[in-house]
C-alpha cells in the first residue's frame, strides 16, 4: 500500500473536536427520524383502522421535527449537507439516536409502551429547549412541543386501555415496559456535548430530567395497573448517542435509504 | 419585473395571496388559515413571503409554496423568496371567525380555543364538538388523528353522521 498524499491532513487538529451544537441537533432529529420510521411500519398493518391513522399521523409529524432539526444541523454544520442528505447518506455509525427508538417495532403493545416512554421524554426536553438561549432551536422546540403533547396523550390513554384491559393485553404491555426500561437511561444521561451546551445555555441538565419523567410516567403505569421495574436495570443499554446502535439500526436504515442511495438526485 | 411597471403595494401582494387556498382544507385561505405571517417587497421588485407551516409534518406544506410562487407569478412577480419561520409556533386561534364559520359550512367543525395545559394531559378536559350538520352537542371525538393532521374524527349521535373537528393547537 502506497502513503496517501492526504495524511497528514487527517492529523487530527483542533478542528477535529465534535461540534457540540450540530451533535445535540443531530441527537434530536435522529430520534425523531428513526422513530417516525418504525411508526411507519404500522402503516396497514395496525389493529384497528383509527390506529392505522393515528399512528401515521404521528410517524408524520416526527418525520417533520426530524427534517426541522436536521436542516438547522445541516446549517450549523456549514458543509452543505441539507436534511436529506443527513437522513438518508450517513452510515449508522454516524447517528446519534437513542437505542431505545431503534428497537424493532414488536407487537402493539409494544409500540405503544415505548412510544409513551418516549413521548413523556419528549414533552420534558422539547419544554426545557424552548427556552434555550440558541433561537432557532428554542423555536423548533416550541413547535414541536405542541405536537408532542397530543402525541403523549393517545400513546398515554393506550397504555391505560392495554394495562388495566384484558388479561392478554396487561400482560403484553408489562412486559413490553419490562423490556424497555433498560434503555430508558440512556434518554437522561449527559456527556460533554450535553455538558457543553448545558453550559452554553443551549440545551437542558438531562440527568436533572428525569425525575419529572419518572414521576409522570409513574403516574399513568400505576393508574393503569401496571407496575415499573423498582430497581435500576442491571444491564443499562446506552451508546446510540456516540454511534454505538443495536444491529436493528442498520436494518432500518437500509429499507429506509435504499431509494434515496438507487437514485441520487432523483425528485418527483 | 418588467421595467417601468408601477410599484407594488404589500395590500396588492397579499390579495393576491387571499386568491391562494390550503390544498387540504380548500374553503379556506393561506392567510385565512394563518400560513401567511407577511410578505414584503424590495425597490428592485423581488417578494419575500414568510410563513409558518401549521404542523411540522404537514405534507401540504411544499404544495402551498409551489402555489404561492404560481399565483405571485401569474400576478407578474417572479422574483419570490419563500422564508419559512417557526416562532411564534403557528395556533389554530389564529383562525378568524369568518374563517370558522366558512369551515363549519364546509363541514368540519371549527377548532376551539387551544389549551396551554399540563405536559402530560391524559383525556381531552373540553367538550366534544357542535355537530357541524345538526347543531347536536350530543357528539363523541372517536380519534384525535383524521384524514390530515390538522383534523380528528368525531361521530354525531343526533345525526348519525361522522363529521371532522379542526384541531385546535
Amino acid at each position: 500500500m502506497t502513503a496517501s498524499p492526504l495524511a497528514p491532513s487527517v492529523v487530527p487538529g483542533p478542528s477535529a473536536a465534535p461540534n457540540p451544537l450540530f451533535e445535540l441537533l443531530l441527537r434530536l432529529g435522529d430520534d425523531r427520524l428513526v422513530l417516525g420510521h418504525r411508526l411507519s411500519e404500522w402503516c396497514g398493518h395496525a389493529p384497528i383502522l383509527e390506529e392505522d391513522i393515528a399512528l401515521a399521523n404521528v410517524a408524520l409529524d416526527l418525520l417533520g421535527q426530524a427534517t426541522m432539526f436536521l436542516r438547522l444541523a445541516g446549517e450549523v454544520e456549514g458543509q452543505g449537507r441539507n436534511e436529506d442528505a443527513l437522513a438518508y447518506f450517513r452510515e449508522a455509525v454516524d447517528f446519534r439516536n437513542c437505542q431505545l427508538v431503534e428497537l424493532p417495532k414488536g407487537d402493539f403493545a409494544f409500540t405503544i409502551a415505548r412510544q409513551f416512554l418516549f413521548d413523556v421524554y419528549a414533552v420534558i426536553l422539547l419544554d426545557a429547549l424552548s427556552s434555550s438561549k440558541h433561537g432557532e432551536l428554542a423555536a423548533i422546540a416550541a413547535k414541536a412541543l405542541k405536537e408532542a403533547k397530543y402525541h403523549v396523550r393517545h400513546s398515554g390513554e393506550w397504555v391505560l386501555k392495554l394495562g388495566d384491559g384484558t388479561e392478554e393485553s396487561h400482560r403484553r404491555v408489562q412486559r413490553a415496559l419490562d423490556d424497555l426500561w433498560r434503555f430508558t437511561g440512556e434518554l437522561f444521561a449527559a456527556d460533554a456535548i450535553d455538558r457543553a451546551m448545558q453550559e452554553a445555555g443551549v440545551g437542558p441538565d438531562l440527568p436533572a430530567l428525569r425525575a419529572q419523567w419518572e414521576t409522570l410516567v409513574r403516574d399513568v403505569v400505576d393508574r393503569a395497573t401496571l407496575t415499573l421495574p423498582l430497581q435500576a436495570p442491571v444491564l443499562t443499554m446506552r451508546g446510540g448517542r456516540s454511534g454505538a446502535h443495536t444491529e436493528a439500526l442498520g436494518h432500518l436504515l437500509a429499507e429506509m435509504q435504499i431509494v434515496a442511495r438507487s437514485h441520487p438526485g432523483a425528485t418527483w | 419585473m418588467v421595467a417601468g411597471s408601477p410599484p407594488v403595494g404589500r395590500d396588492e401582494l397579499l390579495a393576491v395571496l387571499d386568491e391562494v387556498m390550503d390544498p387540504e382544507v380548500p374553503v379556506l385561505s393561506i392567510r385565512e388559515l394563518g400560513i401567511v405571517r407577511d410578505v414584503d417587497v424590495d425597490a428592485a421588485g423581488a417578494v419575500t413571503v414568510t410563513v409558518t407551516p401549521t404542523y411540522s409534518g404537514c405534507p401540504a406544506i411544499q404544495v402551498i409554496e409551489e402555489d404561492i410562487r404560481a399565483a405571485l407569478a401569474a400576478a407578474g412577480h417572479t422574483d419570490v423568496r419563500i422564508r419559512t419561520v417557526y416562532a411564534p409556533a403557528w395556533t389554530s386561534d389564529w383562525i378568524s371567525p369568518a374563517a370558522r364559520m366558512k369551515l363549519k359550512a364546509y363541514g368540519i367543525a371549527p377548532p376551539a380555543r387551544a389549551e396551554h395545559g399540563a405536559l402530560v394531559q391524559l383525556m381531552r378536559r373540553r367538550l366534544a364538538p357542535a355537530c357541524p350538520y345538526c347543531e347536536s352537542r350530543d357528539t363523541e371525538v372517536r380519534s384525535e388523528f383524521g384524514s390530515t393532521a390538522c383534523k380528528a374524527v368525531c361521530w354525531c349521535r343526533g345525526c348519525r353522521q361522522p363529521f371532522e373537528e379542526f384541531k385546535s393547537i
